[in-house]
């Protein structure tokens, strides 16, 4: 089978829910695409098709370790999206509906790119077109955290295009041709020009550490987040930020084969230390429930630089919290979203007593705030246990400590905030906004599918994920 | 060649000076308009053994975009939201122009630090590209109204396209076309944000946009 079909089904089922009349059928495009997507997916995860080396295009290892989760985590959320919709057929979901499926397909040719200029094509694309999905609620406060996503997001997106160049520059000053696929940027090796790689990557680390809401550039993420629906913060911190990773483990393996590695390596294990601890404070500090999230996020992105720093075994694990953040981070997003919309408000100061309200979301809120913060035995306990392992296994006592300590803090914020939205007796307002919202099945079973795949990623880690996992970092560490 | 170049990237730096030290916006597009006719140029001039079709492309498509298109959408949004000046902005006019120069003396600088193939040695495109890339993060943080910002944007994004001719003969169409083309995407949707915020705040003021904090 073409992984072309990977990218071209989802643009034409785009296409179609542009075209299509009816604002209440349209959102069964969704799921129906959804659906299709996940089913060629797995059909080449399961036969991995053999990928030219000079290929722009393919489905290669670490396309393969990586793009079922977020087609996984695609139809999960589109399932929730037409019960969403439902609830929400006031506002027109023409431009909501296409917009998520060409995302989709943009995220398939994203992780699928084997070539650094169509990368940069693809993931500026993929945030372009989500920009309209952070306003779909139509106020002031959508509109002003899309003007700072714009402008934050483009400015990351320039300065990785411009990386794209310095580093395609350094291959032409190396007697390269012109040929910016990553196998033939890793085949020039020692004699790209050392300047322009380290300029390269510190530029593209920037720019797609921006796109990945990475400190100090995740200023867009907690406005985004908090402002959007739930099923767009959950496909932007499972799919979007995959695609941004990818790509920096991607440019990493270029900068490596260079012979600039450990500087490579001792960037990204501060730049991921460092937003570990930003998020670990601002979670201290935070008082938004839909924030909150997006800090967690930004710690998880932090967690994820720090598996790539730690060589093969760390990579590995990395690409483990992939998926396991991806997992329960929707849940988190999805069953976020059910509360936002019953409480009326995102604060803890309003919000109160959500228990009695909406037991079945906030009982997977709860479920979901142990999950992520690595309570045993969900997914994300398992994949930062293995993070932590290859950073003993390399040395880095003091970078373990650090981790461990950052992710109490935020244990003890994002506690801080679950629970005191969801115990105590709600107040009046809220109680009469929560009458009008149903915990139907649509609403509640997606967080809880997703939540339940995280539990079975951690207890019964399939072999050949392993097996996936383990060719994509043969592929970014292919021995000499 | 080489020469006529060098002048056109000149021009382009000194049209950079002309937008950090206008506090009227109009003055501020047509600076940026004329820098992005100026950018359509200088594919052109740079030194091929024959013209071939990529190259007119890029010339035509970037002279149209960023010199007439993009402008006009701004100077249509001008219009809308009734506003001719920047006022206060966050960086002031003159210690912006002040860091524009200094900047432009430190690119050239940095530029020669760097190596460069033989045939790019003597062009002024790393220096420019510099120099423009840093003038439009002076203007996208000095800078209080939204329309300043996007073209504060915009002349990063020149200073970004400089760069990429020294690649222009080894990077292939697609990595060209996907270039213009997404900026000229990102401006219309731009142009569309920045008309909602109009709206939604009936201001172009940034600083209006600050419910959103810890």
């Amino acid at each position: 089978m073409n992984p072309l079909l990977l990218i071209i089904v989802p643009l034409i089922g785009a296409g179609l829910a542009a075209l299509w009349p009816d604002n209440r059928t349209r959102p069964w495009f969704l799921p129906i695409v959804g659906l299709a997507h996940l089913a060629m997916t797995f059909w080449l995860f399961v036969n991995p098709p053999v990928v030219a080396a000079d290929a722009w295009l393919g489905f290669d290892p670490l396309a393969r370790a990586v793009l079922p989760v977020v087609s996984l985590l695609f139809v999960v959320c589109a399932a929730y999206g037409v019960s969403y919709l439902q609830i929400r057929l006031e506002r027109p979901n023409r431009v909501f509906v296409a917009l998520l499926l060409t995302i989709l397909g943009l995220l398939s040719a994203g992780h699928q790119s084997r070539h650094l200029g169509l990368l940069w094509i693809t993931t500026e694309a993929v945030t372009l077109a989500s920009v309209p999905l952070l306003h779909f609620n139509g106020t002031p406060r959508a509109f002003e955290a899309t003007w700072k996503y714009l402008l934050v997001g483009g400015t990351g997106i320039a300065l990785s295009l411009l990386g794209s160049f310095c580093l395609g520059y350094a291959s032409l000053q190396g007697g390269g041709v012109g040929d910016l696929t990553f196998p033939a940027l890793m085949a020039q090796g020692a004699t790209l020009s050392r300047p322009w790689v380290l300029t390269a990557w510190v530029l593209l680390l920037v720019g797609y550490g921006t796109k990945m809401g990475l400190a100090p550039m995740h200023t867009w993420k907690p406005d985004a987040y908090g402002e959007a629906p739930g099923i767009v913060g959950a496909l932007m911190a499972g799919g979007v930020t995959t695609v941004a990773f990818t790509a920096i483990l991607r440019v990493r393996s270029v900068v490596a084969a260079s012979g600039e590695g450990p500087m490579a390596d001792r960037t990204l294990l501060v730049i991921g230390l460092f937003s570990m601890l930003v998020a670990a404070l601002f979670l201290l500090g935070t008082r938004d429930f839909k924030r909150m999230l997006a800090y967690s996020s930004v710690e998880h992105m932090g967690i994820l630089c720090i598996g790539a720093a730690l060589g093969a075994a760390g990579v590995a694990a990395a690409l483990f919290h992939v998926w396991s953040n991806a997992l329960t981070k929707g849940s988190l997003f999805l069953s976020a979203g059910n509360l936002r919309r019953a409480a009326g408000s995102p604060s803890m100061d309003d919000v109160r007593g959500m228990s009695l309200l909406t037991p079945r979301s906030a009982a997977l809120f709860i479920t979901g705030m142990f999950a992520v913060t690595a309570c045993p035995p969900f997914g994300p306990f398992f994949s930062e246990l293995l993070v932590l392992r290859a950073a003993l296994a390399t040395g880095h006592g003091l970078a373990t400590a650090i981790f461990l300590g950052c992710a109490l803090l935020a244990f003890f914020g994002l506690t801080r905030v679950v629970f005191g939205i969801v115990d105590g007796r709600p107040r009046p307002a809220t109680r009469a906004n929560g009458k009008k919202f149903v915990e139907t099945a649509g609403v509640v079973a997606p967080p809880l599918v997703l939540l339940v795949m995280s539990l079975w990623l951690g207890l019964f880690t399939p072999t050949i994920l392993r097996e996936a996992w383990a060719a994509a970092v043969a592929q970014l560490f292919p021995t000499p | 060649m080489n020469e006529t170049l060098n002048l056109v990237v000149g021009l382009a730096m000194g049209l950079n000076l002309i937008a950090l030290g206008s506090s009227r916006l109009p003055t501020l597009i047509r600076a940026m308009s004329l820098q992005g006719m100026v950018l359509g140029v200088m594919p052109l001039l740079l030194e091929h053994e024959r013209l071939d079709w990529r190259i007119l492309l890029v010339a035509f498509a970037t002279m149209a975009g960023k010199g007439v298109l993009i402008p006009s959408l701004l100077r249509r949004a001008m219009r809308a939201a009734n506003i001719e000046r920047e006022i206060e902005p966050f960086i002031g006019f003159v210690p912006s122009l002040l860091l524009g120069a200094g900047g432009t003396i430190a690119a050239m600088a940095l530029a020669r630090g760097l190596p460069l193939l033989p045939e790019h040695a003597g062009t002024l495109l790393v220096p420019g590209s510099l120099a423009s890339i840093l003038t439009g993060f002076i203007l996208l943080i000095g800078r209080a109204k939204a329309i300043s910002q996007v073209c504060g944007y915009l002349i990063l994004e020149n200073g970004i396209y400089l760069f990429g001719l020294l690649l222009i003969h080894s990077t292939p169409l697609l990595v060209e076309s996907g270039i213009l083309l997404d900026v000229t995407v990102g401006v219309f949707i731009i142009g569309i944000i920045v008309d909602r915020i109009q709206r939604a705040f009936d201001s172009l003021d940034t600083r209006k946009l600050t419910t959103l904090r810890e």
